[in-house]
């Protein structure tokens, strides 16, 4: 039932981008989502903040993941409502082809959120006023990496701080163990079954084409 | 003690309990051609197959172009590729298509409570933020990613985590001239673009109630902008009305059966709310956005805020860059601001109520010279509506194209965008960086506020012409 790579542990270098309401236009723009596949975005990630020139993809030196020391950031730490907007999976997708395997942020749009358990890419939340401390360690650290376990919920920091979190088990268990959430679903099959039949019968209508 | 609406009809649907989420049944899927494709193959490729194919409608809008005379061609080079590809998966899988071509062609949220196909009580889902536009019938319905749709698709079911309870009640009436955009707009300002974060929202009180149906989906349309998991209202002898004799609602006895069942569909007296939120309608003025977020909004008569009057939601850094991105500078006025272009369109107002109100500022007047000024039905049905009214002639002799439906320039549908770094004001729901072409400037506002600002050429109150 394991589709996916287990992931009891995300370790990489962190890129802070820590502001408000980074809409899911901003992860992946409309005119980067060319083809009727999951793949072909990560040059599109981010693109309006990216490039100085998007269409001859000439990188901006301010924007952090243009920096030699987050150029491979696996994790992203951000601000309140992350991936607001669009439900377009395509930010996942775009995120996860880059390399990124986990984004802290102090609260998630709620699609965002779920198309991010459902593509192997931890959405940890984690108070604004901690994500603050951890940005401002990883900016001055030699090597700015996280380590985040989702089994013990917790994010360890090159000074060896360790900031707890909390996430529902649900979402964990889908992320540490990889499973398919259809895969999951389909064992409880008779008691879809016997909900439908029960609810046809009651609401004969919704079921009437 | 009492259940909410959203209780009741979560309560009709709960398959089983699985610790934090539940197992929930979905009435309605609907799928589009931007996401639809992907799905449906990803299906196949995974040796499954759809589940109940009645439940499920296609509707072509977020690639198609909305050019007179159109094809599969689109403005972006790959657009066919979108197009062709769901509708080859929907024949395969036996899936009602509304194509390019078929009268019923339209966005999706402004087909599905056209056709009857939402309807008080169901589940709806659709990979498509703005679902919750249609919870203005009393239905429960919310977007979700591809992923889900597939999984709703394979197993008739989705696993979802209960949110809270938030009511948000509307006193008062909405004055003259005032309308439910500038509502929703005024809403977003007081409670920001996080303000319904894990909340199902129902709207009530008397100005609610005094809606249009129409009116109440563009409300409901913009609980995607507060981050809400959905917002529904509940039916009333308006949503009734509305929905009698719609192609897909119930019909003979079964409408009967239907009727007496939606009319249970409300709040308890004595159900708790987790969240209260009291709005007056009576304070809310026409209003814009001046930044990059939707609630970056101030009353158009107003300026644009100096940051203390907007600390309390947002912080330093994304109010500076909301102005630097729009090119606005503290206490400009707003009114008068110099507009490039102006377009209504969109499943937040396109509706016919929508270009009834546009059309009314618009007629025998001229769209000012150097704006680029777009009409894009929201349906083929309203395209057609409007036509049979003349609202079409009003809008041309204006000076603004008229279109074919489809999602269009609210996020660059089929490859088309405003021009680098121009100044739209636009009936759409986001005014993000970027969305509507490289660098455009989105200020957003009702159909009635870009009728009269495209006259103006500048940001423009429609009570004043």
């Amino acid at each position: 039932m394991s589709a996916r790579t287990p992931m009891p542990l995300v370790s990489g270098v962190a890129a802070p981008l820590v502001r408000a309401n980074i809409d899911t236009d901003i992860i992946i723009p409309s005119r980067e989502i060319r083809s009727t596949t999951k793949q072909g975005l990560k040059d599109g990630l981010f693109a309006g903040w990216r490039y100085t020139d998007i269409d001859a993809r000439v990188a901006n030196p301010d924007f952090v993941l243009n920096q030699p020391r987050y150029a491979d950031a696996k994790i992203i730490l951000g601000g309140p409502n992350f991936g607001c907007g669009s439900s377009r999976e395509h930010a996942v997708w775009a995120l996860h082809e880059y390399g990124v395997r986990a984004v802290i942020a102090p609260s998630f749009n709620a699609i965002f959120y779920g198309n991010c358990i459902r593509n192997s890419l931890a959405p940890v939340t984690l108070s604004e006023e901690y994500i603050a401390t951890i940005a401002a360690e990883i900016e001055s650290a030699d090597t700015p990496a996280l380590e985040i376990d989702l089994v013990q919920s917790e994010i360890r920091t090159p000074s060896g701080a360790r900031f707890g979190f909390s996430m529902p088990d649900e979402p964990r268990e889908m992320l540490v163990n990889g499973f398919d959430a259809i895969d999951l679903t389909l064992t409880h099959d008779e008691a879809i079954n016997a909900h439908r039949a029960r609810d046809a019968a009651a609401r004969s209508w919704v079921y009437a084409r | 003690m009492g259940q909410t609406l959203f209780d009741k009809i979560w309560a009709q649907h709960s398959v089983k309990e699985l610790g934090d989420v539940s197992l929930l049944a979905i009435d309605r899927i609907l799928l589009h051609e931007r996401t639809g494709g992907v799905a449906l193959r990803s299906l196949r490729d995974s040796g499954r197959s759809v589940r109940g194919v009645e439940r499920v409608f296609g509707i072509m809008d977020h690639v198609v172009d909305t050019f007179p005379g159109r094809t599969d061609k689109t403005v972006m080079p790959t657009g066919a590729d979108f197009i062709r590809t769901f509708r080859e998966e929907c024949a395969r899988n036996g899936i009602t298509l509304f194509d390019i071509g078929d009268p019923r062609q339209g966005i999706v949220h402004v087909v599905s409570p056209e056709q009857g196909i939402v309807q008080p009580g169901v589940t709806l889902i659709a990979p498509d933020s703005h679902t919750c536009t249609q919870g203005a019938i009393g239905a429960m319905a919310w977007g979700v990613g591809s992923s889900e749709a597939e999984h709703a698709l394979a197993t008739g079911v989705l696993r979802v985590a209960k949110p809270a309870n938030m009511r948000i009640r509307v006193t008062g009436a909405l004055g003259l001239g005032v309308t439910v955009k500038d509502l929703a707009l005024h809403i977003l300002a007081e409670l920001s673009a996080g303000g319904g974060k894990g909340c199902a929202i129902e709207y009530c009180g008397e100005a609610i109630e005094a809606l249009e149906i129409e009116a109440r989906m563009t409300l409901c349309n913009m609980a995607a902008e507060l981050s809400a998991f959905n917002a529904m209202i509940a039916p009333d002898d308006k949503t009734i009305a509305y929905l009698k004799g719609r192609p897909f609602a119930p019909q003979g006895a079964l409408w009967d059966q239907a009727e007496a069942y939606w009319r249970t569909l409300k709040s308890d007296d004595d159900a708790i709310f987790d969240r209260d939120v009291t709005i007056d309608a009576s304070a809310v003025a026409p209003m814009v956005t001046w930044g990059a977020s939707p609630q970056q909004a101030s009353p158009l008569n107003a300026r644009v805020p100096a940051y203390e009057e907007v600390a309390a939601r947002e912080s330093r850094e994304s109010y500076q860059r909301g102005l630097d991105y729009m090119a606005l500078e503290s206490g400009a006025p707003l009114e008068g601001i110099k507009i490039d272009a102006a377009f209504i369109g969109s499943c937040t107002n396109s509706r016919i109520s929508d270009l009834r109100a546009a059309a009314a500022v618009l007629k025998g007047r001229k769209v000012a010279a150097g704006v680029k000024a777009i009409c894009v039905p929201g349906s083929s049905q309203v395209k057609l509506q409007a036509e049979a009214e003349g609202i079409d002639k009003v809008f041309a002799d204006a000076g603004f194209e008229w279109r074919e439906s489809g999602c269009s320039m609210c996020f660059f549908a089929g490859g088309e965008s405003f021009a680098p770094k121009a100044r739209v004001v636009s009936s759409t729901n986001r005014n993000f960086e970027n969305r509507q072409g490289p660098g455009t400037r989105t200020h957003l506002a009702s159909p009635a506020v870009v009728a009269a600002s495209a006259i103006a050429g500048a940001l423009a109150d429609p009570r004043k012409l």
